[in-house]
């Protein structure tokens, strides 16, 4: 995997202030490849996606240790030019909130052709043209008279089609993709979703899909990252890791849901709640909710082991 | 008698240019003691409209509530007073409904001193046993909202609408802003004090599993108006309507494939001009001529066109009524 990866994240850690937020990342994608990321709030995704941006608010947080190599370069070695050529052109990025990621001041059609003048030796009507055409791949009735159109004048997923447009206008090879559908309706997030698989299949753009929402990933990604406290503490192809979950996170994760559980009995919770940077426990930062704890949980920190399938976890699941 | 009937409950707005929008459009329902009825709909449907225009926290434009028989429609904001005592509500964010600068214990016994209810030990030793019901630490009532998790703030919203013993509670998005393993055990929590003090819950969710999880009726809304309405089960099982259908597939669930999914095209439509006709005929995969003209009632459909022992009522003309 490591030899055809399109970007290669080994041993990353952030800290803010003097707390460390994420300790000791390592993930691989493909390209063309779907990687889910997930995680409940303050397990560190969020974060990780924005360092692969080095969109990180440097100070108070710092990039501590590791690499982030994306086509054969350390983007961490990068100078602020370099980064500019990468940024929206070689990745791309999109968030939860369309709405507040558009500038409200200015037309779609303008912000999309931003994009691609900034990026691209070409014509102001040039630009324009490639906007028509975006809009139209990401679905926008219209796209002509779109162009002219404000982000207040349109819906939240119409937004999130217009911010998908503006992503992909220098055909990116890697999309980070935050949280991209949860402020959405569910029929329009399943709009979105099959757009951006449609998309990752026909350009081989790759796709970090970042997200809380287990059955998202299990539904469109290829392989899932599971993170806790600051730390992957699982990963394998989507289809395993939800046919055999084996960190006990996981494992109760998935069997927490209200979809995996026969209404009216008590849904099998989680006690407690995950430990905000600089208050994670020492051994295994999940040991204090964890109901099969074994004698090194408490002390030692489990190393992230396995073949295809990776697990973080002294007493995994059979 | 149902605890709570909604009698053609409406509430529209002024909207731009003289428009009218129409956010909860005829809605009738009802809600017996001790029952859990989830309500759920898309953002903009006007499910929270209707939760708080039931509560009168917003004024409807028409229609009766009644509530134990009494037409709470007509009551003056003072005689509507001891009446709030029995309708309660919690609400998605527990970072913007609990006030910062006062103590969870304040927060809590707020209600009991609006209501003059009890001496000042009587309201302490209140919120203690209300601080155990919800499973909080004691000393919990001296601290502040910010000391506190999301979870652990839902909790204190819950301890402070049990305060003075409601009969019916509106809980509006209770769990969405939650994580995970944190939406479980208030999940838990909920269902929980329902059973020990026999609540009536109007439960409102985008959510259709976590609503399936809670409810014993469950009401589905589009563009303000109820388009199916039955036992649980039988919304989930066998629904009827296709907007129902369709939300149902759209759940993207582990373990479930993708391929047998119905995706709807486009968004909800603008509710200050709504569609003629069905509202939904916009983006029904099953649309007729007749959509386009007539607006489908809700009610419960022939027994040929249902499975045997339905008892759902649908607004649709796939169904004629009976």
């Amino acid at each position: 995997m490591a030899e055809s990866a399109l970007l290669t994240i080994n041993d990353l850690h952030i800290d803010v202030g003097s707390r460390p937020v994420i300790e000791g990342v390592s993930l691989s994608i493909a390209a063309g490849e779907m990687l889910g990321l997930v995680g409940e709030s303050g397990c560190g995704k969020s974060v990780t996606a924005l360092s692969i941006m080095r969109l990180l608010a440097e100070p108070p947080m710092k990039i501590v240790k590791g690499s982030i190599v994306f086509d054969g370069q350390d983007i961490l070695d990068l100078d602020d030019r370099a980064l500019e050529d990468l940024r929206g052109n070689q990745i791309a990025m999109i968030f939860q909130e369309p709405m507040t990621s558009l500038n409200p001041v200015f037309s779609i059609g303008n912000q999309i052709a931003e994009v691609v003048l900034l990026h691209r030796k070409v014509s102001r009507a040039e630009a324009e043209a490639r906007a028509v055409e975006l809009l139209t791949r990401v679905g926008i009735p219209s796209p002509q008279t779109a162009l002219g159109r404000y982000p207040h004048q349109m819906s939240g997923g119409q937004r999130q089609r217009v911010m998908i447009a503006m992503a992909l206008a220098c055909e990116p090879k890697l999309l980070v993709a935050d949280e991209p559908t949860t402020a959405l309706d569910v029929t329009v997030q399943a709009q979105i979703l099959d757009l951006l698989d449609d998309l990752r299949r026909e350009t081989g753009m790759a796709v970090l899909l970042i997200t809380h929402d287990l059955g998202v990933v299990s539904q469109y990604c290829d392989r899932v990252a599971v993170m806790y406290g600051g730390r992957v503490v699982e990963e394998a192809s989507a289809a395993e890791l939800f046919a055999h979950p084996r960190h006990r996170y996981t494992e109760a994760l998935l069997r927490t849901i209200p979809a995996s559980n026969p209404p009216g009995v008590e849904l099998p919770a989680i006690p407690g709640q995950v430990p905000p940077p600089g208050r994670r426990p020492v051994g295994c930062t999940f040991h204090p909710r964890c109901h099969a704890m074994v004698a090194p949980c408490g002390t030692d920190m489990p190393a992230l082991v396995g073949d295809a399938h990776l697990i973080r976890c002294w007493n995994p699941a059979a | 008698m149902s605890l709570l009937e909604l009698r053609h409950l409406s509430k529209t707005y002024p909207g731009q240019n003289g428009a009218v929008v129409q956010a909860v459009s005829d809605v009738s329902l009802t809600i017996e003691p001790g029952e859990v009825l989830g309500v759920v709909g898309e953002s903009g449907c006007g499910k929270s409209t209707l939760g708080r225009s039931l509560l009168r926290l917003i004024e409807p434009s028409g229609g009766e509530i009644l509530f134990e028989g009494e037409d709470l429609m007509g009551l003056s904001q003072r005689a509507m007073k001891p009446r709030r005592r029995d309708l309660q509500i919690i609400f998605q964010d527990p970072f913007g409904s609990l006030n910062p600068r006062h103590t969870v214990g304040g927060i809590i016994g707020e209600p009991l001193v609006v209501h003059g209810v009890g001496t000042r030990e009587e309201r302490a030793a209140r919120v203690a046993e209300l601080l155990k019901l919800v499973g909080l630490p004691e000393d919990a009532g001296k601290r502040y909202p910010h000391e506190f998790s999301g979870g652990q703030r839902q909790r204190i919203a819950i301890a402070r609408a049990l305060a003075l013993n409601p009969k019916l509670l509106v809980a509006d998005e209770a769990v969405s802003a939650l994580d995970v393993s944190i939406q479980s055990q208030i999940i838990n929590l909920i269902a929980d004090l329902q059973k020990r003090l026999n609540l009536s819950i109007l439960f409102i969710s985008h959510d259709l599993s976590v609503i399936r999880h809670v409810s014993d009726r469950i009401a589905v809304m589009y563009l303000g108006r109820i388009v199916e309405v039955g036992p649980a089960e039988e919304i989930m099982d066998a629904p009827k309507h296709p907007y129902t259908q369709a939300l149902l597939s759209a759940i993207p669930r582990p373990g479930v494939e993708r391929k047998q999914r119905i995706v709807l095209q486009g968004e909800l439509p603008d509710p200050a001009n709504p569609p003629s006709g069905c509202a939904f005929h916009t983006r029904c995969p099953k649309v007729m001529d007749i959509c386009h003209s007539v607006r489908p009632e809700l009610a419960r459909p022939q027994a040929s066109a249902v499975e045997a022992g339905s008892v759902s009522a649908v607004a649709c003309h796939l169904y004629p009524a009976a």
